[in-house]
Formats: C-alpha cells, sequence, structure tokens
C-alpha cells in the first residue's frame, strides 16, 4: 500500500530531496532529515512504511520511515552503513542530494490496536521503524492501554535514540525496558536477550498487541515467549526485511511465499507468516 | 505500607512441590538482604549456596584481566543465582554482583546435593527443576552468541 506522497505515475522515479541534516546515531549508524518544506504538506506517511533512498549514481536501498507521523514536515530516516550504497549515502553531507521514491509498504495496525495493550518489541537497527510508532502511541496515547517498548541492542553503545530513551524510560505514559548483550560496570539496565524481558512483563495477554521488530532470529525466539504468555498470533505483528529492489511488487526479489514483502508487508501478522518464517530457503 | 514478600514455598524455583519436597531441599535456609553494588558471590570462593533471588537484579560479572568487569546476564526476583555448587570443586566461576537492593533466600546446598545419609540422593524434582533453568539459560546464552545485532541495512 502506499499513500502516493510522491508520484505514482512513475513509481520507479526517485524525486531528489535535499539533505537538511546528518546525526550520528552511533559508530555506524546515522539519521538524516530532509527538506520536505517545499511540497504540500510535508510527506505523510503512516508508522511502518519505508522509501527507497537513491545515492546518486550509486544505488537504491529501501530505509524506514523514522520519523513522527503527526509532524509530516520532517522526513527522517536512520541508516546503518552496510554496504556501498549505505556510505555513499552517509557521504551525501548537509545541503546534497538524496533520491527518495515512497513511502511504500503497509503499515503497523495501529488502528487495530486501540484500546489495546500494546508491547513494541524492537532488536538493534529495528527501533527505526518503531521510533514512529511510539511516538504516534505518545500523542494519541488516550487511545491505547498499558504501553511497553523493549529494547535490545549488541552493546550501550550501539543503542540508537539514547537520548530518547532516555526521556521515554521517565515517562510514565510509557514502560520502558533495555537490554544488551554484553556492558560495563557502569551499565544500570538488563542485560541479556529480549525475549527474557517479557519475563518482566505482567500482559494480560487477552488484550495485548506486540508490534516487533529486529533480527529475524530474535523475533522467532520473542514469538514463542509471547505464544507461552497467551498472545494470539493474530495480534502479534513483525516487521520484515527482504531484497526489496523495486518496492511496487514488480520485481520479486523481496517475494516470502505468497508474499512480496514490500508490497503485502513489511508488516505482516504472525498468523500469516507462521508457515514461511521456519521454513529454510525460501 | 511495605508489600509481603512472598514465603520460600511460593518462590517460581519451588512452586508446586509438596511441602515435605520443600523441606527435603531447603533444610537449611537463610534471608538475606544486600545492597545495591554487593557481591552475592565472588569468583574462586567456595561456591556452597543456591540462591532463590526475591526481589531486585542481580548483574552476572566475569573480570576480564587489562578490560575490568563485564557484565554477562541479568537476573531477577524470580529467578535462581548459583549452580556452581553441583560439581567439585566447588568454586564460583563469575562474581554476581547487586545491581539494586536484593532480597534472596539462601539454600546450602549441602542438603541440595547429596549423598548424606539424610539426603541420599539429588531430589528428583529439584533435578528436573534445575536441569530446565540451565537449559533456558543456555539457549539464552547461544542467542548472545549469535551477536544479532551486527548487520542490518
Amino acid at each position: 500500500m502506499s499513500t502516493g506522497a510522491l508520484s505514482t505515475a512513475q513509481p520507479m522515479a526517485p524525486v531528489p530531496l535535499r539533505v537538511r541534516s546528518l546525526r550520528r546515531e552511533s559508530a555506524d549508524t546515522f539519521t538524516v532529515s530532509l527538506d520536505v518544506s517545499g511540497r504540500p504538506g510535508g510527506f505523510p506517511f503512516q508508522p511502518g512504511q519505508f522509501n527507497m533512498l537513491y545515492a546518486l549514481g550509486v544505488g537504491e536501498v529501501p530505509i524506514s520511515i523514522s520519523g513522527d507521523p503527526g509532524r509530516p514536515g520532517e522526513l527522517l530516516h536512520t541508516i546503518r552503513v552496510v554496504g556501498s550504497v549505505t556510505e555513499a549515502l552517509r557521504r551525501v553531507g548537509r545541503g546534497g542530494w538524496m533520491g527518495v521514491r515512497g513511502p511504500y509498504g503497509r503499515p503497523w495496525p495501529l488502528e487495530e490496536a486501540r484500546g489495546l495493550d500494546v508491547v513494541v518489541v524492537a532488536g538493534g537497527l529495528g527501533l527505526a521503524p518503531l521510533r514512529s510508532v511510539i511516538l504516534h502511541l505518545l500523542r494519541h496515547r488516550e487511545a491505547y492501554g498499558r504501553v511497553s517498548l523493549l529494547v535490545g541492542a549488541r552493546s550501550p553503545e550501539g543503542l540508537l535514540y539514547r537520548r530518547e530513551l532516555a526521556r521515554w524510560g521517565k515517562d510514565p505514559r510509557l514502560k520502558v525496558l533495555i537490554t544488551v548483550d554484553q556492558a560495563g560496570p557502569e551499565w544500570k539496565e538488563h542485560v541479556g536477550v529480549v525475549p527474557a524481558l517479557l519475563r518482566d512483563m505482567a500482559l494480560d495477554a487477552s488484550r495485548t498487541v506486540a508490534l516487533m521488530c529486529g533480527p529475524e532470529v530474535m523475533m522467532r525466539f520473542t514469538v514463542r515467549e509471547l505464544e507461552r504468555l497467551g498472545v494470539p498470533d493474530t495480534r502479534i505483528h513483525l516487521s520484515l526485511e527482504r531484497n526489496m529492489k523495486c518496492a511496487v511488487g514488480f520485481c520479486g526479489h523481496c517475494q516470502l511465499v505468497p508474499f512480496f514483502v514490500c508490497k503485502d508487508g513489511p508488516v505482516l501478522p504472525y498468523d500469516r507468516l507462521r508457515p514461511f518464517l521456519h521454513v529454510r530457503e525460501v | 505500607m511495605a508489600l509481603a514478600l512472598a514465603p520460600l514455598e511460593e518462590h517460581p524455583f519451588l512452586r508446586g512441590l509438596s511441602p515435605a519436597q520443600v523441606k527435603a531441599i531447603a533444610c537449611e535456609v537463610r534471608e538475606e538482604s544486600f545492597p545495591a553494588g554487593a557481591l552475592l558471590l565472588r569468583e574462586g570462593d567456595e561456591a556452597r549456596t543456591l540462591f532463590l533471588l526475591r526481589t531486585g537484579r542481580v548483574s552476572l560479572e566475569l573480570n576480564i584481566p587489562g578490560q575490568g568487569p563485564r557484565q554477562l546476564e541479568s537476573l531477577k526476583g524470580g529467578d535462581i543465582l548459583g549452580l556452581s555448587w553441583l560439581f567439585p570443586p566447588y568454586r564460583w566461576h563469575l562474581d554476581a554482583r547487586a545491581v539494586e537492593p536484593v532480597e534472596v533466600f539462601a539454600l546450602d546446598a549441602a542438603c541440595l546435593r547429596g549423598p548424606s545419609p539424610e539426603h541420599p540422593v539429588l531430589e528428583p524434582a529439584l533435578a528436573m527443576r534445575l536441569v530446565r533453568q540451565l537449559y533456558e539459560r543456555l539457549e539464552r546464552v547461544r542467542m548472545q552468541r549469535l551477536d544479532l545485532y551486527k548487520g542490518g541495512a
């Protein structure tokens, strides 16, 4: 699904947008703000959607939108440098240009979640597409039950949005639990894996919806813990990452058996994903 | 008014056992408190206690020469701490430090491991509970070893 903020007549044509600012999040990750001030209405999107970002002359990659859906005048993407395209995107300095296509993809089911408790589970860079969820939930806080954010990272230094996490941790409207794989003695939060954090939650499984993004192995183990706690698989939603190239369901690079992850996802409910997540070589 | 802490038989590790089984497992039990920063156990010391954590959080640490202590895992109320009393040479392999004030039941390992005239074998119900704890911990360690958050775009 696309809201068609950019051209739907030419879905493969990127629109150039100027880089307003770049902020370093960790050693290999940065957040870029793109200037959409010249566009009437800014850049509306729904939490969970992504854009194709084009480093001019180098290539295109799918990147989740990590900004506030209530502020369409600001377009943010958090990018980890893992290859030549993302490295080229990092080299685009303030005032430079990036090509943008989107927004694409099925968003998080935040309307369905109204009135329910929401558990948001993020691993590593998976916090980026969930940041927009947290901002949405805080903006519409009265519409939801208890809201919890569980975050896992490799180390304290690898955490995204550290200042914001600290602020959210003090916000009484939100329960925040953070864990890292390893830490020095100065770290006062949890050490261990994300699924273990669920043992700290007094979940009411009958009224809980879980939204999850992170490494697929982490999500598989977390789903197992949620199922053990009784959360129905229709209310467990995962954001998947696959080899998305066209982003509009033409090329098939991101196909996961019956799904094109770019078009049918990236957010999918676990009851539909279950048969395919444990199948090798799909 | 402070909430009363749950009694020994309601600790998750022992829940569901008969009074006789609890009595056999916990023939010597102390209630102990540790302030934030205190060590509950120290690498190399004699291991003779199974801690049942009631409240608070404990960090398992390993001191790495030249790097200092590294936190490996957090344990919290409802978890158990300390299994090195099971096998010779009965020495702790890690440090365990209270991250916040901690309340525990401290069970004397002499009651747990046998053999002795009073406790000729490890209680089967205890053995199964320990195996389950070890298996769950093994799964968590495997996940940590995968270094899941390293890659990704």
